[in-house]
């Protein structure tokens, strides 16, 4: 069972969504605006936020980067197919995956399921705790440091670098890194990769626009090195 | 050939240069003969009134038959100036020089003979003369005049005469030819001034008819062609008036279309949330309700799909959709589409690994997944979906074995809401379907064709450049 914030301000799409998220075995607080679900958050835990972009008030990417700003817990956000721009926009303000509304609620569970997905089901990890030059990685606490400081990684940012990092050098397409991080392969959509490679960035190089731990290999992919 | 098939110009020139020439011919043609016979019958009679005075003055005549001596002196005498003259009588002649009776010609003999004053234009020696014959007269004792049976004849050159009508003739010709060139010029002039502005509406008509409704005429002037050119405009502003009507009436019906579709998604959003908690509880309910319950839920699958297929040709109206390309195995692709349809058992593949094409991944999911659903629905198994990769392109066949798509079916397969088959349920038809897949394939730069192959069966063909090429 996990504790799940719907934020949504259409009573009935917020109603329905609780229902079956409820019936999926969540525990489920819906509240109707951003600024609630904020309020709500700095008192009660949540293990992933549901969120809805077209807000009244605080809109749904002001909400999404506050959150980000304090916590590291998986975002979704609801959006329309025709907006490709909030997509965007909504990965870029550290959503880590988004569900295309009208949305059945096998489809948004199987997302939350994804994303609350902790580790990698990887039978032979090489040790516990790795060292690529600045940067460990410990996969069995799931921690993350650079320079002997604790990179604070949202739960996709770390499944990134988890998959990238456990074999330096290799180039994933951004399908594989789809599949892996993500569940979903040929039919997700790779800017999701693209904009949670940005965010990872951010908080592990020294200069984002010269990048030596998630290297870009144009027209292939991504991979981890070599450093 | 006729004159139609020379042109506006040619036939200008035509008219000119007959016009011309006609004219010129008439006024010059008339004028020389008028001239010309002036000039001549001057001389004429310059010539026989000066031999008759001379005749006049040898009398009188003492003694009939003129001695030889008295013929000779006769003709130095009439033959004095540069006309030579030649006498005769009964036979007998003299001459004042080389000239001789047999230049004279018979009939102007005759006449003389007979007592008559003549004369007649001949040629001698390569020129024009006037030959002149008269009989000497002798005064009867009662004071009247009778002929002495003594012809003379004198011949008068008539070259500078010639000359002078040569010349006529000339300048004749040269006024005809200037006059000719003349029209010739002013031909092509008014050729140039009414073809100018009839090219210019020529070319502003196929301006109008390759869709530039703003095109406008120049109107010059007030004549004709300027009032063609006036009815050309309002022509044209009326249409572009009509046309834009028609374009705002057609951009308010997409618009309507497409604002009504995100109107309806909130209430789907909230009923599509619950449509699993329907399915889920639909086996427990009696009978009915959860007959009730499962086509609600299924309905409303379909009402959001529908939803989603009018906001998406929506955004292709709009021209608002793009593409999001990714690197794909195209073969992977269409095998992940066929498994999360739950379509793998029920169709035959042959999708070789390794094809790589830059595309956007979720429209060529539609794509593919509209081709199939299409086939499985109106065609007979085997369903067949084929990948193969001509040179800079991947081609996607999905094949079934059905009696295939009549002609009028083929020509309407991709139109929205076309129903092949009148007697299936809305419900059941593919809608929308066809018409995104087709608009998807346009928007990668591809193509989607529906045909039928042998021996029997309905075919689509997709095809996509591979290096992501819109």
């Amino acid at each position: 069972m996990s504790r799940v914030l719907l934020i949504e301000d259409h009573h009935t799409v917020r109603e329905g969504l609780r229902i079956a998220l409820t019936r999926q075995g969540h525990a489920v607080d819906a509240v109707d605006s951003g600024e609630r679900g904020l309020a709500h958050l700095s008192s009660a835990p949540a293990d992933v936020v549901v969120l809805d972009l077209m807000l009244p008030g605080m809109d749904g990417f002001e909400v999404c980067r506050r959150i980000r700003a304090s916590q590291d817990l998986p975002i979704i956000m609801l959006t329309a197919r025709d907006d490709d721009m909030d997509v965007v926009a909504g990965l870029e303000a550290g959503a880590d995956d988004y569900v295309v509304k009208p949305v059945q609620a096998r489809v948004l569970e199987a997302r939350i399921r994804a994303v609350l997905r902790r580790g990698n089901a990887r039978a032979a990890e090489p040790a516990a705790v790795e060292k690529h030059a600045d940067l460990s990685i410990d996969r069995a606490a799931l921690v993350v440091r650079k320079g002997g400081e604790p990179v604070g990684l949202a739960p996709t940012e770390l499944r990134l670098l988890l998959e990238l990092s456990a074999t330096p050098g290799r180039v994933h397409s951004r399908q594989q890194l789809l599949e892996a991080v993500w569940d979903q392969g040929y039919l997700g959509d790779s800017r999701l990769v693209d904009a949670c490679v940005q965010r990872l960035r951010a908080k592990i190089e020294d200069d984002t626009t010269a990048p030596v731990y998630v290297q870009t290999v144009r027209g292939f992919g991504y991979r981890f090195g070599p450093l | 050939m006729t004159a139609w098939t020379l042109g506006l110009r040619g036939r200008l020139l035509l008219a000119f240069a007959v016009l011309g020439l006609t004219t010129t011919a008439l006024v010059a043609g008339v004028s020389y003969g008028q001239a010309r016979t002036v000039i001549l019958q001057k001389a004429q009679d310059a010539a026989v009134v000066s031999l008759v005075d001379q005749a006049a003055r040898v009398l009188p005549l003492r003694e009939l038959p003129p001695s030889q001596d008295q013929l000779d002196a006769i003709a130095q005498n009439l033959g004095e100036g540069p006309d030579p003259a030649v006498v005769a009588y009964r036979g007998r002649t003299a001459s004042s020089s080389d000239l001789s009776l047999d230049e004279i010609p018979a009939e102007l003999r005759g006449e003389v003979t007979g007592g008559r004053v003549v004369w007649q234009r001949v040629t001698m020696g390569g020129g024009p003369w006037l030959a002149i014959g008269t009989q000497l007269m002798t005064e009867r004792p009662d004071g009247g005049t009778e002929p002495t049976g003594i012809e003379v004849y004198r011949m008068h050159a008539l070259g500078d005469e010639q000359r002078s009508i040569d010349q006529l003739a000339a300048l004749a010709w040269s006024t005809g030819s200037a006059s000719l060139v003349l029209a010739v010029l002013l031909a092509l002039l008014a050729a140039r001034g009414v073809l100018r502005p009839v090219r210019e509406l020529g070319r502003a008509a196929r301006r109008l008819g390759e869709g530039d409704l703003r095109t406008r005429a120049t109107v010059r002037g007030t004549d004709e062609l300027a009032g063609v050119a006036q009815i050309f405009n309002q022509t044209a502003e009326r249409l572009e008036r009509q046309v834009g009507e028609l374009r705002r009436m057609e951009a308010d019906a997409r618009r309507f279309v497409a604002d009504v579709s995100h109107e309806l998604r909130t209430p789907l959003a909230a009923m599509t949330a619950v449509t699993d908690v329907l399915d889920e509880e639909s086996a427990r309910l009696p009978g009915d309700a959860g007959k009730a319950a499962r086509l609600v839920s299924q309905e409303t699958q379909n009402l959001a799909q529908l939803v989603e297929d009018l906001i998406e040709i929506s955004r292709f109206d709009a021209g608002t959709a793009a593409l999001s390309l990714d690197d794909l195995d195209v073969g992977a692709a269409v095998r992940a589409t066929l498994r999360s349809r739950g379509w793998t058992d029920q169709v035959e593949t042959e999708l070789p690994d390794g094809i790589v094409a830059r595309l956007d991944p979720r429209r060529l999911d539609v794509i593919v997944a509209n081709m199939v659903g299409n086939a499985l629905r109106h065609g007979a198994a085997p369903v067949t979906v084929r990948l193969r990769a001509p040179a800079g392109w991947v081609e996607v066949t999905v094949a079934d074995h059905g009696s295939g798509l009549p002609p009028d079916v083929l020509a309407r397969a991709f139109d929205r809401f076309y129903k092949a088959d009148t007697a299936r349920s809305r419900s059941d038809g593919a809608g929308l379907g066809l018409a995104i897949a087709l608009a998807n394939a346009r928007l990668h730069g591809g193509s989607l064709v529906a045909g039928n192959r042998s021996p029997q069966g309905a075919v689509f063909t997709l095809r996509l450049p591979s290096g992501g090429g819109a």
